[in-house]
């Protein structure tokens, strides 16, 4: 049951969304959903639900730890939602909300289900529901960018349903037919799988959900989108639907583990972590747009989720770590970038200078947040980083681990020069300034992520760890 | 019946290489509908169990979606465009029939080379599936015209709902349902924002939207 009320409690809430009047109560409906889905994980955090009748539904490690990230995110986007909404009050917020609760619902879906059909239903749901966030601001580049995430989004969607398909055409062999396409029913019986079919699949699979995670080559959608997207969306589009793809893809890999065919799919994954860092690396330099900046950032970060991964079991874990980390940090610097973005009116480095002395707080945390997220020790995407480098140089792969920290290196200074440029200097004068500083809800969430990011670098709970540990025994080979 | 589903496969095919070399907007809305109502047909022809109810429903809902409910949307969205033909698209139409051709050789190659599983119920269904799928992807990419550009990703997702009916095996309702809703879904924004494009640009050209870059 308790699946059925993750998945129905946002929808639910998305749903009284679209009925409620008042533009001033319709904000709060939001905090209110996120909380109780909240508290539902937190009781899943306690002790792990039974499987559901048929085995469709069931919440392991994995999903906990992606479950988790997307209910924390949300909670917090939501606060800073009353705030941002209010001062938004010229555009209804009646869909905005709606979606954002759909968005969940779906996430949600991705999450606890065992069935790779079904995972594919809440990933592409989810993506629909994004399409209207991005077009939030209603003018002609905002157009752009959702015609451009819509058809993008839906070609990779639809290859991830081929993909699905080439997954039961691999069942054939084997004659299970009683829950076909169920996660555990592949992994006992994948030793059977066509080898062919379900090669095929795990590519089909990488390259439909790597165009929703945004991996180079696959990742033109992405700038565009986060660019154009309000902040609280880019931070829900960073953190969250980049995450459940990844899971997506965590799942055949799997698979594909089970089915001896841990060396090919390992090699794609490193391949195209790599090119995705390469690809960031030379997009992020000279970038004079400091939302497109955090897009490429992104890209950049989802290489390296793939990367860890592909790096075998040790780097799976710091790879696990480094989608929380990830998450979090990227929410707090499209919080804090929306903030700068709004007190300027623009977002290029021709109108923003000097945002230390018009925002001072939201410029501190957006400054922090770019020391993070490019592995900077005390935060904790340097603890993750560092765990993925040293599964590389452990693991005899001191080529990876070599482009791995060039990368890396290229892409901190590449960074640094568009945000040292936002945060110091002087304002101009004909900047506008409509806007008076910092408001408190609008902080309050940006502060908690860093908060989280922080606590994440100094010291790592041995609850976290246990379940860190357990998925990434998943992802080497192990059946749940 | 085997004849039958050959027969509908072999005019599936047809009709996206109709519609790679068709200029007129609405009379590609109404060839994608036709394509529409023969994938509905399909899996009553080749159905092991023949027609229980819930194929028959299935069937149905396949048939009214893809036959009326989505063209209606697409002719919807248009509705207020003056221009009624794909101005000037990247590949030429006659380019574009050739590489249509091409392609369904090549499919053919590659099913052929794909492990044949006994499961698999017509020989024709992988190469027309692949086929279709790829023919679809080129319109996407070589088209301007936002509604060609969905009408090139309905193809697509069509080739990939041929692919769905070759495992023997029958894919849950709940599932099918949902993969359905989903396109629905998918093909009512894109029309929402090819009229939002229309009232922006008094175009549908993809052309207008080429302002974000690097």
């Amino acid at each position: 049951m308790i699946y059925f009320y993750l998945v129905v409690v946002p929808f639910i809430i998305g749903l009284l969304a679209l009925a409620v009047k008042s533009e001033d109560l319709r904000p709060w409906l939001l905090p209110l959903g996120c909380a109780i889905h909240a508290s539902i994980v937190a009781a899943c955090w306690r002790h792990l639900p039974e499987a559901s009748a048929g085995g469709w539904f069931y919440i392991d490690s994995l999903s906990l730890l992606v479950l988790s990230l997307s209910s924390a995110i949300f909670l917090l986007c939501s606060v800073y939602c009353l705030e941002y909404l209010r001062l938004r009050h010229e555009s209804s917020n009646r869909l905005f909300i709606a979606c954002l609760s759909f968005v969940l619902g779906s996430v949600s879906l991705v999450c606890v289900t065992r069935h790779m059909g079904l995972l594919w239903v809440g990933m592409e749901a989810a993506t629909l529901a994004t399409a209207p966030l991005v077009h939030f601001n209603r003018n002609e580049r905002s157009l752009e960018a959702t015609w451009k995430y819509l058809m993008m989004g839906s070609l990779g969607i639809g290859l991830a349903l081929l993909g699905t398909y080439f997954l039961s055409l691999s069942e054939l062999p084997s004659k299970h037919y009683a829950d076909p396409l169920v996660i555990d029913t592949l992994l006992a019986h994948a030793g059977e799988l066509s080898i062919p079919w379900l090669k095929g699949a795990f590519i089909f699979l990488l390259v439909g959900y790597g165009t929703k995670m945004g991996l180079a080559p696959l990742h033109s959608w992405k700038p565009d989108t986060y660019g154009e997207a309000p902040g609280v969306a880019g931070a829900i589009l960073a953190g969250v639907i980049t995450s459940c793809p990844f899971l997506g893809i965590l799942r055949v890999y799997q698979i594909c583990n089970a089915a001896g065919l841990s060396a090919f799919a390992q090699s794609l994954l490193v391949l195209m972590g790599l090119l995705s860092m390469g690809t960031a690396a030379v997009f992020i330099i000279g970038q004079r747009d400091f939302k497109r900046m955090l897009a490429y950032s992104s890209v950049e970060h989802m290489g390296i989720l793939a990367l860890g991964v592909g790096l075998g079991p040790a780097g799976s874990f710091a790879a696990m770590l480094h989608m929380i980390n990830n998450g979090m940090t990227k929410s707090l610097l499209f919080l804090s970038a929306g903030n700068i973005h709004r007190a300027f009116g623009g977002k290029t480095m021709d109108h923003v200078h000097g945002a230390l002395q018009r925002v001072p707080i939201s410029a501190t945390l957006f400054l922090l947040g770019f020391i993070a997220i490019t592995g900077s020790p005390p935060f904790g995407p340097f603890v993750s980083e560092f765990s993925i480098l040293r599964a590389a140089v452990n693991g005899g792969r001191p080529g990876v681990a070599f482009w791995f920290v060039v990368l890396l290196a290229v892409i901190f200074i590449g960074m640094a020069t568009t945000v040292l440029s936002v945060v110091y200097g002087v304002p101009n004068a004909e900047s506008k300034k409509s806007v008076k500083g910092d408001y408190p809800f609008m902080l309050a969430a940006p502060i908690m992520f860093m908060a989280a990011v922080l606590f994440l670098g100094l010291w790592l709970p041995d609850w976290l760890t246990a379940v860190l540990r357990d998925a990434a025994g998943l992802l080497s080979g192990g059946i749940s | 019946m085997e004849q039958f589903s050959q027969l509908l496969l072999a005019l599936v095919v047809f009709l996206s290489l109709y519609l790679l070399g068709s200029s007129s907007l609405t009379g590609c809305i109404k060839i994608l509908a036709l394509q529409g109502m023969c994938l509905g047909l399909l899996p009553l022809t080749i159905s092991r169990h023949g027609f229980r109810p819930r194929a028959l429903l299935l069937a149905l809902g396949m048939f009214i979606l893809k036959g009326f409910v989505l063209p209606r949307v697409l002719l919807y969205a248009i509705r207020e465009v003056k221009i009624r033909r794909e101005m000037e698209p990247m590949i030429g139409y006659t380019l574009s029939l050739m590489i249509g051709a091409a392609l369904i050789g090549l499919s053919f190659v590659l099913a052929e080379r794909l492990p044949v599983l006994e499961g698999v119920r017509t020989s024709m269904l992988i190469p027309v599936s692949l086929a279709t799928v790829m023919m679809g992807l080129l319109m996407m990419i070589s088209r301007i015209k936002a509604v060609t550009q969905v009408i090139g990703y309905l193809v697509f997702e069509n080739g990939i709902y041929l692919f769905g009916l070759a495992s023997a095996y029958e894919v849950p309702w709940l599932i099918e349902m949902g993969v359905l809703l989903d396109v629905f879904v998918a093909v009512f924004v894109m029309g929402i924002v090819i009229n939002h494009i229309e009232r922006a640009f008094h175009s549908i050209s993809t052309e207008n939207l080429t302002r974000l870059s690097d």
